[in-house]
């Protein structure tokens, strides 16, 4: 893409790298891009309840070009298919996929001539989040897991490290196992209650 | 006058804002418990000496509006005693990528096999490991339990596991 990528592999790589995916990940722009229910409760994520700007990432871009995450939010008709990959082109690299609901990922109950089963049938996509609709927790989750793959992206000469033999996948863990500090979590549940 | 201090106005709700309480939810730090019936993550029960309560009935699968159910059933034996009665599930895979957390195979389990947790982070990053299997949808061994397969424990035939000495939990 541009100079990074000229860069030999080594220490410097590395830290640029680190600091390339880091500020990728702190501020994800979501395309607006709501098809079904899954979108409203995608809307209640945005919200002030829930609050996507915790992540760096409540604007959601009515316009594909300043966007780099997309999140399809409901089924995809085959009819809406092309315009699903379209949106996708116009989007700069790098780039994102998050199938948010069943319907997007797979098709889920709707399995007829009507409905495209599974958006990876037409762009590449980077998480699948079941539920239908997920709960803003699970989006939110999603797109936590998503920022831990990409801060394991390889950059330039990296890329090598993904073919070597001994390359590991990094797990992914949820979100609530990840960053739940226990203390403070028993706290609120008991003045909740 | 009025008009001159509309704008005014404006910054004042922006100020009182900042005494009220937040209501945001600062989730993955905190987790807030869901709902106890919350429809989540299924779990395959197992009676208290650690044999599956699952019969491989298939009335989940067929209950399922989305088909997400996959159960093939084979024969118990007396050496290969998976559970009570005369059969199991050799294969069970859920798939939730087509799964709507609707609920209806749990009110179909007629053992009271298949229920389902709170839990909901699901999301991953392959369409493989989201076919849920037996393994992982198998409830732990806890202490007392025995892995299958393993003869009946807690009485000589099946009626004794659903209506007499084992308590129904």
């Amino acid at each position: 893409m541009g100079l990074e990528e000229k860069l030999p592999s080594g220490i410097v790589l590395t830290s640029v790298e680190k600091v390339v995916n880091w500020s990728r990940k702190s501020s994800l722009w979501p395309a607006t891009f709501g098809l079904a229910c899954c979108a409203i409760e995608m809307m209640a994520t945005g919200a002030g309840r829930y609050d996507l700007a915790r992540f760096g990432m409540e604007v959601f871009r009515a316009s594909p070009r300043q966007a780099d995450l997309m999140i399809v939010a409901g089924r995809v008709s085959q009819k809406m298919a092309p315009v699903v990959r379209q949106i996708y082109d116009q989007m700069p690299e790098p780039k994102w996929v998050i199938a948010m609901g069943v319907c997007a990922s797979s098709g889920g109950m709707f399995n007829n001539y009507a409905i495209v089963q599974g958006v990876d049938h037409i762009v590449p996509v980077d998480i699948y989040l079941p539920g239908c609709p997920p709960r803003p927790e699970m989006l939110i989750d999603a797109i936590l897991k998503l920022h831990d793959k990409i801060m394991e992206e390889p950059l330039g000469a990296n890329l090598r490290r993904r073919e070597r033999p001994d390359y590991q996948p990094r797990e992914l863990v949820a979100s609530s196992v990840r960053y739940t500090k226990d203390g403070k979590k028993a706290a609120r549940a008991g003045s909740e209650a | 006058m009025a008009s001159f201090l509309d704008p005014v106005k404006g910054f004042g709700v922006t100020f009182r804002t900042m005494f009220k309480p937040t209501t945001t939810e600062e989730y993955p730090e905190y987790v807030r418990p869901v709902p106890p019936r919350f429809h989540g993550r299924h779990v395959l029960n197992r009676h208290p000496d650690g044999l599956e309560k699952c019969i491989g009935c298939e009335l989940c699968a067929w209950a399922c509006p989305a088909d997400a159910i996959y159960v093939e059933g084979a024969d118990n034996t007396e050496d290969n005693r998976m559970s009570p009665g005369e059969r199991y599930a050799s294969v069970y895979q859920i798939n939730y990528l087509r799964c709507i957390f609707c609920g209806l195979c749990i009110e179909a389990c007629p053992t009271r096999s298949l229920t389902m947790t709170n839990e909901y982070e699901l999301a991953d990053d392959s369409r493989e490991s989201l076919i849920f299997t037996k393994e992982d949808l198998l409830a732990p061994l806890l202490p007392g339990m025995e892995q299958p397969p393993h003869p009946m424990r807690l009485g000589n035939s099946d009626k004794d596991y659903y209506l007499g000495g084992v308590s129904q939990k």
